[in-house]
């Protein structure tokens, strides 16, 4: 019988042991994210599955986006190169367990920043790339120009899993009008849906609207209320607790916002380099050592603006020249009566 | 040597107990290196997001709670009808596969072939985009049956408005029990004197006249609300009024009805087929008629053979009933392990909470039908 007993305790001793060395390789390293994203040679962003502006891939399956510009911002900056991102397309219900079981490294897919969403599910948001808001659109010849002709009764097609739910049931309430959501996994069944007739009006994020506009069997039929309901500023996503990488994701997409507003482009950026302006000299390194905190090299600025352009190239390429919205609206400078403000590098 | 007949399942369970173990600090190590806390108190959170259809009452102001239960009732009511109907459709297809009628066999091969090959996510696409695009806009919408419209944005019906409905409902349940002691009481003097009754006739009168007692005495009131068309704007309509049946629901219950129905004819095609031809033909040589015979020879020992498997395919359809996300009907997985996980971010707790509803779920119907098998069973004397 004891010679069980002592066959038991060892047994368990080894778990025991099992388990101390898997804690304490798990509390290591600083930013294992940078580190691992090294080691593999390319940066693992999560995008939607097709918006059309902001991620979409085209049959050759390149991926183009003012989303998908910031993931490659950061792989310009990391490992050198802007093309060394594998994108995961993702379901808004699938985002941010993506993120936070560490399948991915970046989540940039139009996600909307709030209260709620940074503080609780061990998400953190590192700015904004594109400052957007909930509309309506519904069909022309219904005769809808504003929201205020809603009535009792109105059908409206929109996602799960999304503040747009919410956004919807507040603005409904508001207005004391009663309505029947029609909440679909997937944008894609969304439109189909909305564009066969089920629902009256579809809400989503306006840049949303205007994107899959593009994709309705007869787009022209098909407006965008004026009323903008919600405030949704899009941005990209990192998993808590590794404040290196977050910084790394922060600044390259601040680095691309500020080189627009210093005249810095993808053309331009070497000749930069002489620049008289100090300013202009840090942001394509050639002054400073802007890159030694995040553990990167002097150039990795001038990196992203050599390989992915300034917020401006990507915007225009990315969303006016598609037909999306040539109007940048809030999406401006702040020198140009928008509101994109980023804190200066130095 | 009682002991070393133990120690090897002991062994085994300390090892599944460890298993487990490592996996739950594992995830705990690495909710805690992210923030993030594990707990059931979002359950009692508002939810403040609404859902189309609801069997029970409920708004977003309501608790995440409530909304898992809204959930979970749209999932068993459309396992409830999408189970019944294939039974339905099942018993008639599997018996018309056996028919001697030439055209009635093949139609039948044809359409268990041709419904069962193609995958469930698929047909029930078919069902809803094929549906929504045939359905005329509600202002164009035919009456049916003088008073219902079958419309792009649903099926508009009559809705009944009870007063009193509880007096009623107690009645109908009065009236089953006496129709079970009088089957009973019927069953006993048949043995014992030889004596029938129209069973069928007298039940089916005390199943109408008790309830129908309430109208006059129990102060039980029925009234209809019918759909009217309404004007939301100048080419959008909808109905008011009425009941409303979304066209999601209706499109999941036929693609669950139509795909899962094609096994359960397999399963009764293999049950009749299942029992000796010498069964009938002795039976029909004491006299039976030929619907006797399959009431009182065949269908007995062939159910024994076809329920087992008919089982296995009530829990698949009930299983097969969360890929009602994708056409937005509100089930269990698209409002709770959807929009509710979205909102609260509690993935594990969600998705542990879905699981065991489905487990429990189909534990429940595996119970049922493993009572009704043991009933049905050859009882040995």
């Amino acid at each position: 019988m004891f010679k069980y007993v002592k066959q038991l305790t060892s047994l368990v001793a080894m778990v025991a042991v099992l388990f101390t060395f898997t804690t304490e390789t798990m509390a290591a390293k600083k930013s294992k994210t940078l580190k691992n994203t090294q080691k593999k040679g390319f940066v693992r962003c999560g995008v939607s599955q097709g918006l059309p502006g902001f991620s979409n891939a085209d049959a050759s399956g390149n991926w183009t986006g003012v989303d998908v510009d910031v993931c490659r911002a950061v792989a310009a900056a990391v490992l050198g190169d802007a093309n060394k991102v594998k994108f995961t397309p993702l379901s808004a219900k699938e985002r941010f367990t993506a993120l936070t079981s560490g399948e991915i490294d970046i989540l940039s897919r139009n996600t909307t920043w709030t209260l709620s969403r940074d503080a609780d599910i061990g998400l953190t948001f590192v700015g904004v790339n594109f400052y957007d808001g909930q509309g309506f659109m519904v069909r022309k010849d219904s005769g809808i120009t504003s929201t205020s002709q809603f009535k009792n009764g109105i059908s409206a097609c929109t996602n799960i899993g999304t503040t747009t739910e919410l956004n919807m049931r507040d603005f409904f309430n508001s207005k004391g009008i009663s309505y029947t959501p029609v909440a679909f996994e997937k944008a894609d069944e969304v439109v189909a849906a909305y564009d066969a007739g089920r629902c009256d009006t579809y809400t989503t994020d306006k840049s949303g609207l205007a994107a899959q506009r593009t994709k309705m069997s007869n787009p022209d039929d098909h407006i965008v209320l004026p009323e903008t309901i919600s405030k949704e500023p899009l941005g990209p996503v990192v998993r808590q607790g590794d404040s290196v990488w977050e910084d790394i994701v922060r600044w390259s997409l601040n680095t691309m916002i500020e080189a627009e507003e210093y005249g810095i482009t993808s053309a331009n950026a070497d000749s930069m380099k002489t620049s008289e302006n100090p300013q202009i000299k840090r942001l394509v390194g050639a002054e400073g050592e802007m890159g030694a905190a995040f553990g990167l090299d002097n150039e990795w600025n001038l990196r992203i603006i050599k390989q992915v352009g300034n917020y401006g190239e990507s915007y225009k390429r990315n969303i006016a020249d598609t037909g999306i919205l040539p109007d940048r609206g809030p999406n401006q400078l702040w020198t140009k009566g928008g509101i994109l403000y980023v804190p200066p590098s130095r | 040597m009682k002991f070393k007949k133990i120690l090897p399942q002991f062994l085994t369970l300390l090892f599944i107990v460890i298993i487990f173990g490592f996996f739950t600090m594992n995830a705990q190590e690495n909710m805690d290196t992210r923030g993030i806390e594990f707990g059931f108190g979002f359950l009692k959170q508002e939810a403040s997001f609404d859902i189309q259809f609801s069997l029970i009452d409920y708004d977003g102001s309501r608790s995440y709670a409530r909304a898992y239960l809204v959930g979970l009732l749209n999932t068993l009511l459309v396992s409830f009808i999408g189970i019944v109907l294939c039974t339905l459709l099942g018993v008639v297809v599997g018996v018309a596969r056996l028919s001697p009628n030439y055209l009635i066999r093949k139609t039948a091969s044809f359409y268990i072939e041709f419904f069962r090959n193609i995958p469930l996510l698929l047909q029930i696409f078919f069902w809803y985009f094929a549906a929504l695009r045939a359905l005329p806009m509600p202002e164009d919408a035919p009456l049916l049956l003088g008073s219902s419209f079958m419309t792009i944005k649903g099926l508009y019906t009559p809705a009944a408005i009870w007063n009193n409905f509880d007096v009623f409902f107690i009645a109908l349940i009065i009236a089953l029990i006496i129709i079970y002691f009088f089957n009973k009481f019927a069953k006993k003097k048949q043995e014992e004197e030889g004596k029938q009754y129209p069973k069928f006739l007298i039940s089916l009168a005390i199943f109408i006249i008790i309830p129908a007692l309430t109208f006059i005495i129990g102060g039980v009131d029925l009234s209809w609300s019918f759909p009217e068309l309404k004007k939301l704007a100048k080419t959008s309509f909808t109905y008011e009024g009425g009941l409303g049946i979304p066209p999601e629901l209706i499109a999941l219950t036929l693609a669950l009805t139509l795909y899962t129905a094609t096994f359960i004819a397999e399963n009764v095609r293999a049950g009749i087929q299942g029992v000796g031809k010498g069964q009938k033909e002795a039976a029909a040589s004491i006299g039976l008629t030929p619907s006797q015979v399959l009431k009182l020879v065949i269908m007995p020992q062939a159910l024994r053979i076809i329920i087992p498997p008919t089982t296995n395919q009530y829990l698949n359809l009930t299983k097969n009933s969360s890929l009602a996300a994708a056409i937005a009907y509100p089930d269990l997985v698209l409002v709770f392990a959807g929009t509710a996980m979205m909102q609260t971010g509690r993935a594990i707790e969600i998705v542990a909470i879905t699981m065991a509803t489905y487990l429990t779920i189909s534990l429940f119907i595996s119970a049922f039908m493993n009572w009704y098998n043991k009933r049905i069973a050859i009882q040995e004397k």
